[in-house]
């Protein structure tokens, strides 16, 4: 590396320039999505797509590929393409996923085969493309909005740096729907709001600004609610946010328990 | 299907969101149309902040942030929408706040605040923290809230239904035509007042931010009309685009004292602007980029992107403050910006132009004030103009907020005054028309082939250095592309949920914001703000202070009409003469 007239004295010197990449072989894969046309088929099946991608390639580009350029015909959802619009939740290789945050090369070799499928608990209605409204039924049971009667400062409420901190996890989950169709329980009783409802409820029941905090844990200790949970971790290690949700979900049974008047 | 509200919302982002509640706050009924399911829209990836002279962290005024705006638009900004801009901001942060958007906070509570490429302090004197922010996902935050606003207002929505027509009759808007995508069903909703609040067309290029969604879908339906759409030729380039990616690392990276360097591990934004250095507005910093990389100073495989170095802050800066983008790098360039330098490079971001507004969000119909009853517009796909020739970094979300709300206000009242309008015969005659063109046509055209090819060339013909040779090259070239897709043919000929009709549609649409950018641009033969050519270098006030106004020629397909609109260069208050713009 040439790297002499150094000019500006804030250059950290322990830092290397980072490695130049060189050029990467691209990679063979065979993509093997499970596929349902409702007005042609009467089940899912199985169809396997021969591809080229680089190893960096996210698996969203790759189905792109095949949308674009092969069977054009098939259905996903996709949008932002970097994991913040929580669109093209999958099930890849067995696990839940984003799409846009999978790279190729996390998920197979060189000449190995992907399986990509809907993720599971909610009706498929094409392709990778399931009925979302369940999941929404489930995030609107649980009063996901601020609730604040008392009138509010000419400026803003004041929140301490821990408060607002406190929020941090939960605030930042995305409704891709990931964690709650990767929960068994969800799975064989669909009558259970789910990991995502909850880390909504827990993203309110935790702002120390809002005044609904009562109402919310007795919607949360309703019997399709948070005491559902087994804390079988599946949500956590499902989802792309690195939310952890388990610990999410205890913290709602303490406040319940603990935090109810 | 026919359905029948008083308000019609197109869009579920920022702008529609706020519109939407504050619609519904004026006693109307209603609903909000979105191609996409709520949360999905764009906004959400909007990280930095929301800018607004709080002045939480050092004294700042509306009057300096309306100076930085039209500085920063190099005057071409519309003055009263910058004063009214930066004064309602103010009292938008506070209702966020009060909607229970989850700030981050100050050692004393309050919204903090943070520096972004600028914002200054008493007239261009030195940076100031201004932006307020959420982490760096300020937008995901924006829209996560004012969706739970809407849940909680009981707000209608249609998701993933795609407007394909407006229906504008006698010069007034009276509902619009969507297609249904999980029935393939075309709908008819009748509306007193239409807003529309759709987003950007950042997809016309092939290195950019936005999402594959983004296709100027209303743009060009309003262009198909006759009608115009305003400074087209200002498209702003964010300078930080993850390498290859084109994914937006935040400007607040340079706002927490990120430093750009090029191959030589230099501080090169000194040499480009002295006084706000790394701080200086996107275009500059940009171009400033682009040039490192033209005289061989750009790093990676293809030496054509440029370092952002962090390893200064310390750990919890970056990992809290900076969380999104820290993510980012790690997932896709597998670089750690608490010890890597990342690899950056401009990424096509943001319209500045759009459907003409007034300041209520009225669409206009031409350079003199005329305008169409009925039509709101808010938001990217629309042009008040705050931005002029150059977005400032946060003035995004706050464009959304402050029009949306406006919009949202005035189309409730102008809602509640009238009766519906009546339908054409057959409203949705145009959209069964075309497609049907798309499913029985026995062309051999690929959609995603032309758009592929309208990205690659509207890259490098009407990118950050344009220059007439290249451009009139590109408005040839879009015409061979649209006879080219006239030709196109869909192959999948499902009902339910045939996704590959509705990209065949937008491809189309982005067909028509490329032509108006194109012919916009090489038409104005002057350099400003964010359209820099290499043939006439100078911004030039006596021949070019004025915005570009460009319809379609209904009557010569392919031509594009030139119109202009005088710039406000007055405010209610306060007024900024135009001068040279250093920083």
């Amino acid at each position: 590396m040439t790297q002499t007239p150094v000019t500006d004295s804030a250059v950290n010197p322990q830092v290397a320039a980072a490695p130049v990449a060189v050029d990467v072989p691209m990679m063979r894969l065979h993509v093997k999505i499970l596929r349902f046309n409702p007005e042609t088929d009467k089940k899912a099946h199985w169809v396997t797509y021969d591809m080229e991608a680089q190893p960096g390639d996210r698996m969203v580009d790759v189905l792109n590929e095949i949308k674009w350029y092969k069977e054009t015909g098939l259905a996903f959802r996709r949008s932002c393409q970097h994991g913040i619009c929580g669109s093209d939740a999958m099930l890849i290789n067995g696990r839940n996923r984003l799409a846009c945050k999978t790279l190729v090369r996390d998920v197979a070799k060189d000449g190995g085969t992907v399986t990509v499928e809907p993720i599971r608990g909610l009706k498929v209605e094409k392709d990778l493309l399931v009925d979302m409204e369940p999941f929404f039924d489930a995030y609107r049971a649980i009063m996901p909005y601020f609730i604040h009667p008392t009138p509010f400062p000419a400026k803003e409420q004041y929140q301490s740096e821990a408060n607002a901190e406190k929020m941090a996890h939960s605030s930042n989950c995305i409704l891709c729907a990931c964690c709650t169709t990767s929960c068994p329980i969800f799975w064989v009783n669909g009558s259970y709001i789910g990991p995502a409802a909850l880390v909504q409820a827990h993203r309110f029941i935790f702002d120390t600004r809002d005044e609904a905090k009562q109402q919310r844990l007795g919607v949360v200790n309703q019997n399709t609610g948070v005491w559902r949970c087994r804390t079988a971790y599946n949500c956590t290690e499902a989802c792309p946010r690195g939310i952890p949700i388990t610990q999410l979900i205890e913290e709602v049974k303490r406040e319940v328990m603990f935090g109810q008047s | 299907m026919h359905h029948r509200y008083d308000v019609i919302v197109v869009g579920a982002g920022g702008a529609g969101l706020m519109s939407a509640l504050y619609a519904a706050k004026g006693g109307v009924s209603v609903a909000c149309i979105s191609k996409l399911y709520p949360t999905r829209s764009h906004t959400g990836a909007a990280q930095g902040g929301i800018g607004a002279a709080l002045g939480n962290i050092q004294e700042d005024h509306w009057e300096w942030h309306m100076f930085d705006t039209v500085k920063g638009g190099d005057y071409l900004t519309d003055q009263d929408a910058a004063e009214v801009f930066s004064k309602d901001i103010i009292d938008v942060v506070y209702e966020l706040e009060h909607m229970g958007l989850p700030f981050s906070r100050t050692p004393e509570g309050k919204i903090a605040q943070r520096k972004f490429g600028g914002h200054t302090r008493d007239f261009g004197k030195a940076a100031v923290e201004r932006s307020c922010y959420a982490k760096d996902r300020t937008g995901h935050m924006i829209l996560q809230t004012l969706y739970q606003q809407n849940v909680k207002e009981g707000t209608l929505f249609f998701n993933e239904f795609h407007v394909t027509d407006l229906l504008i009759e006698n010069g007034r808007c009276t509902g619009v035509v969507a297609y249904e995508l999980s029935t393939g069903e075309l709908h008819t909703f009748h509306a007193k007042a239409v807003i529309l609040a759709a987003g950007g067309y950042g997809r016309v290029f092939k290195i950019t931010s936005n999402a594959l969604t983004l296709t100027g879908d209303l743009m060009s339906i309003y262009y198909r009309k006759g009608l115009p759409l305003e400074d087209m030729e200002f498209y702003q380039f964010h300078p930080t685009g993850l390498a290859k990616l084109g994914i937006l690392v935040t400007e607040g990276i340079r706002g927490e004292g990120g430093i750009l360097r090029n191959s030589n591990l230099e501080r090169f934004m000194e040499r480009y602007a002295p006084s706000i250095k790394d701080l200086a507005p996107r275009d500059i910093v940009a171009r400033s980029m682009t040039t490192e990389i033209r005289e061989g100073r750009g790093v990676g495989k293809d030496k054509d992107a440029i370092y952002i170095d962090l390893t200064h802050l310390p750990r919890e800066v970056i990992e809290g403050k900076l969380a999104e983008i820290t993510d980012l790098a790690r997932t896709y360039l597998g670089q750690d910006p608490v010890k890597d330098l990342v690899m950056v490079q401009p990424t096509a971001h943001y319209a500045m132009g759009g459907i003409p507004t007034d300041l209520n969000g009225l669409c206009l119909s031409d350079g003199n004030g005329g305008s169409i009853e009925g039509l709101y517009a808010a938001g990217e796909q629309a042009c008040v103009s705050l931005h002029g020739a150059n977005r400032l970094g946060t003035n995004s979300l706050g464009d959304l907020v402050v029009f949306g709300r406006r919009a949202g206000k005035y189309a409730a009242e102008y809602a509640r005054q009238v009766e519906f309008g009546d339908l054409p015969d057959d409203p949705e005659a145009d959209s069964r028309q075309e497609f049907e063109r798309l499913r029985t046509s026995n062309g051999k055209e690929n959609a995603a082939g032309i758009r592929k090819d309208l990205q690659e060339t509207m890259m490098k013909n009407v990118g950050i250095f344009r220059n007439g040779k290249d451009m009139a090259y590109q408005v040839e070239y879009i015409k061979e592309l649209k006879a080219r897709y006239a030709n196109v043919a869909v192959a999948d000929p499902s009902r339910k949920y045939n996704s590959e009709l509705i990209e065949a549609l937008e491809t189309g649409f982005l067909l028509d914001c490329a032509e108006a950018m194109a012919s916009s641009a090489v038409n104005r033969t002057e350099s400003r703000g964010a359209h820099d050519r290499e043939d006439f270098h100078s911004r030039d006030d006596v021949n070019w202070l004025k915005h570009t106004m460009a319809y379609k020629d209904l009557n010569n397909p392919g031509n594009v009409i030139i119109g202009y609109k005088p710039v406000a260069l007055k405010g209610f208050t306060r007024s900024f003469e135009p001068k040279p713009r250093v920083y």
